[in-house]
């Protein structure tokens, strides 16, 4: 069943089409790549799913509902989250303030209750971070939950953004280009981790991703993006096949 | 040692240059002139250091530490004590030919046609009343010994230096505060001496005994710790209650502090932690004092209503938090600058709302509100500063709580995370309308209370008190204090608004002092005097993993 579906969605920049009749079906507990060429409107479309931007036509629908129109902080309700291209991290907050802050939208405390400090607010906040705690010996930083964010060494920075995705509890995650800036070990390890997100979470995972070795590696299915029009979509092995793939990537006589 | 090269010893040349030459600004301006009378050091009723003399010195010395400092940093661990004491002495050398060449040119010309401050009282300062030709050689002198000792100061030990430079920091500190409060007239040699080297002395003890103080604090029980903590608080907390006792004029400073720290208390939730830079915050100050006036006083009978100071307190405060939310509306969607902008045209709006003959029928215009009458408490009417200060203060603890208690919360946190990258926080979940409301909202309201305190302690209010300045004064009081920092408020607080209070001879150099320490803050520490603090939340408890 397909957990978020698009249709016909077109995002336009005043004269450039961002994003042109884009149609894809991501398949619930899948891992689902996009891939293209720089400024294909891969990021775009994530934005489009986010509610960053909106797009003037398609729709896209989340479990069967449109999210066309909501702001990004009630789609991120529905249970879609997202990390980003260029770490974007609350830099002058401590890693498990960050993890907590995902976290926001399943606690309930208003300013009365956090006044007041009651019972069921202590309670809440302790439970909270517990869950953080859990979070962070997950993503595999237990013992740094109390270091700035800014001073985390960059793969760790990774870590901690998928992290606080993961305490909004979502059941689509959007990883915005996850292995920019990796060695191949590290690649290896979050290929690893991506694939445990899927498993042990039961999470579906869309992907932009620019290394071929992850696309190719992890993905079931793999959708290609060229000046904003869905060029192919199939498995990784037939992608590597499709003459068009490889004329968007390398020219047209490589083909040849 | 390593060959120093030309440019190493140009690097203190400058310094000291650097700071004769914001000696000689100080000096121009007329700073020494008003404050050459307020004394700190005395013998025999003769002022031998005065605040004047302080504020020609203080340049010299952090150039000189400045200096000292950059010698010291090409170096792991100093070796060359004879260079660093010369770069010191050379600084300060440098430092006061520039005060010398002052006073050679003002004998040589009449340098007070243009520079009125320029005069021979200034020069008398200067050449230590000793005239031209031997003082300008003993001011010389004394600029290499001032520099010199600078740098032999921080060839000391940690463990001495600091109570040292702590000590010799009080005593001036105490001196200027003992003479403003109760009219003293500075130090004696012997006072000066004892309270310096007490200072000095209970700071080496400290430090001392500091460390093994914790290791026994750590090893009590949960409930000796409890005792503890209630123990340590004991002290600061008697201060705080029986500061009024100083006198009338101590507490008028004080009520004035803690109206400054209430609004700060709240822009800080605005803009430390939000992040909304909000530059009309003075509105809702002016709207909690207007709608108190508007209240009580009997000059105000277009609505036959009349309350008292507690009847009418909630619904100023509720007008302010309603008008933080009103006037949030339209800024919802504005970011840093354009925020700024817009909100200081707000404050402007209503202000010249409140002075306009429109509404002169019901606000008063520019004849404002007068008879705004006292709160009582019981049969005590809290008609002195004295009494107006457990009101304030009463306020400043509330306020402090509660911003406290959100600052650790989920709200806090969603606030910080809106202040770090607002589309990022919208991303995970957090509602930005919401958000921004509840910052705005609860800003205005401490700012209201301040407004209805504040009016019934001066029973009289005008337009012209809610000048943009205020929002100005109140933004410098927290970023002085660290933004985001609950006690920075309250020393933010005490140094900007308290000391200008106390030192009244330097009210005309008000705005010049703020712009010189907030230049300074940024340069030194742009985190503020005191920063926000992190609590540990991971390791909170026993967890296991390091």
């Amino acid at each position: 069943m397909a957990i978020l579906s698009a249709h016909h969605v077109t995002k336009r920049f005043g004269g450039l089409l961002a994003v042109s009749q884009f149609d894809v079906e991501i398949q619930e507990n899948s891992i689902h790549s996009i891939i293209g060429p720089n400024g294909a409107g891969k990021t775009t479309f994530f934005n489009c799913i986010t509610g960053f931007y909106r797009h003037e036509e398609g729709s896209i629908l989340f479990k069967g509902e449109p999210l066309d129109g909501l702001s990004p902080d009630r789609i991120t309700r529905q249970g879609i989250a997202r990390t980003y291209q260029n770490i974007r991290l609350f830099q002058n907050m401590t890693v498990i303030e960050n993890v907590l802050v995902g976290g926001h939208v399943h606690l309930r405390t208003g300013v009365f209750g956090a006044v007041a400090r009651t019972r069921g607010v202590m309670a809440e906040e302790a439970k909270a971070l517990e869950e953080a705690r859990h979070t962070l010996r997950f993503v595999g930083l237990a013992g740094r939950g109390d270091y700035m964010a800014v001073n985390l060494p960059y793969g760790d920075q990774r870590r901690l953004e998928i992290g606080r995705a993961l305490q909004t509890r979502p059941a689509l995650l959007l990883l915005d280009e996850p292995a920019a800036g990796m060695n191949p070990s590290e690649t290896e390890d979050l290929m690893a981790f991506v694939r445990r997100l899927r498993d042990e979470l039961g999470l579906t995972i869309l992907l932009i991703e620019h290394q071929m070795r992850v696309v190719m590696g992890i993905s079931e299915v793999v959708t290609v993006l060229d000046y904003g029009e869905k060029i192919a979509e199939g498995t990784p092995a037939q992608i590597q096949r499709d003459t068009k793939v490889i004329e968007a990537y390398l020219g047209r006589r490589a083909t040849a | 040692m390593n060959a120093r090269t030309r440019s190493d010893w140009m690097a203190p040349v400058k310094s000291g240059l650097m700071g004769g030459l914001i000696a000689l600004l100080i000096a121009m301006v007329g700073l020494v002139e008003v404050s050459v009378k307020r004394p700190i050091l005395t013998a025999d009723g003769r002022i031998l250091l005065s605040v004047g003399q302080l504020l020609l010195l203080l340049p010299i010395i952090l150039m000189c530490y400045k200096a000292v400092q950059v010698f010291a940093a090409g170096c792991e661990k100093v070796t060359d004590r004879l260079g660093l004491l010369a770069t010191g002495a050379l600084s300060g050398f440098f430092a006061s030919l520039v005060l010398a060449a002052l006073v050679l040119l003002g004998r040589v010309i009449n340098l007070r046609t243009v520079f009125i401050r320029a005069s021979p009282d200034l020069f008398n300062t200067l050449t230590f009343g000793l005239g031209l030709g031997g003082g300008s050689v003993v001011l010389l002198l004394f600029g290499a010994l001032l520099g010199g000792l600078v740098a032999a100061i921080t060839l000391l030990p940690d463990r001495i230096r600091r109570p040292l430079v702590l000590g010799l920091a009080l005593v001036p500190l105490a001196a200027i505060l003992t003479s403003a409060l109760f009219a003293g007239r500075g130090f004696s040699v012997p006072v000066a001496l004892l309270v310096g080297v007490v200072a000095a002395a209970l700071t080496f003890a400290w430090r001392q005994t500091q460390p093994k103080l914790q290791d026994r604090v750590a090893a009590l029980s949960p409930s000796g710790q409890r005792t503890y903590q209630v123990f340590r608080w004991l002290l600061p907390v008697a201060i705080v209650l029986a500061l009024p006792r100083l006198g009338a004029y101590p507490s008028e400073v004080l009520v004035n502090v803690g109206l400054f720290v209430l609004m700060g208390l709240g822009l800080n939730i605005v803009v430390g932690f939000a992040g909304l830079l909000d530059l009309g915050y003075v509105a809702f100050y002016a709207l909690g004092a207007y709608a108190m006036a508007v209240l009580t006083s009997p000059e105000m009978t277009w609505h036959g209503i009349h309350l008292t100071f507690w009847q009418a307190l909630p619904f100023a405060v509720l007008a302010s938090t309603s008008a933080g939310i009103i006037l949030g509306i339209p800024v919802l969607g504005m970011r840093g600058d354009y925020l700024a902008i817009v909100t200081l045209g707000f404050g402007e709006i209503i202000r010249l709302v409140f002075l306009s003959d429109w509404l002169k029928p019901f606000l008063g215009g520019s004849n404002g509100i007068t008879r705004i009458p006292k709160a009582v408490v019981g049969s005590i009417a809290l008609d002195n500063s004295p009494k107006l200060y457990y009101l304030i203060l009463a306020g400043c603890v509330v306020a402090a709580f509660v911003a406290i208690r959100l600052k650790d919360s989920r709200l806090g946190r969603a606030w910080m995370a809106m202040r770090e990258d607002e589309d990022v926080a919208q991303a995970m979940g957090i509602d930005l309308i919401k958000t921004k409301l509840l910052a705005f909202a609860t800003g205005a309201t401490f700012s209201g209370l301040s407004g209805a305190i504040f009016a019934s302690k001066l029973t009289s209010i005008y337009p012209h008190s809610f000048h943009v300045l205020v929002s100005i004064n109140v933004l410098g009081v927290i970023i002085v204090g660290g933004m985001g920092s609950i006690p920075g408020v309250v020393v933010g607080a005490l140094a900007l608004v308290g000391l200008p209070e106390l030192l009244r001879e330097f009210a005309e150099f008000r705005l010049l002092m703020y712009g010189a320490a907030l230049v300074f803050m940024m340069l030194t520490r742009p985190e503020g005097l005191v920063p926000e603090a992190r609590r540990k939340l991971e390791l909170h408890e026993a967890d296991g993993e390091v």
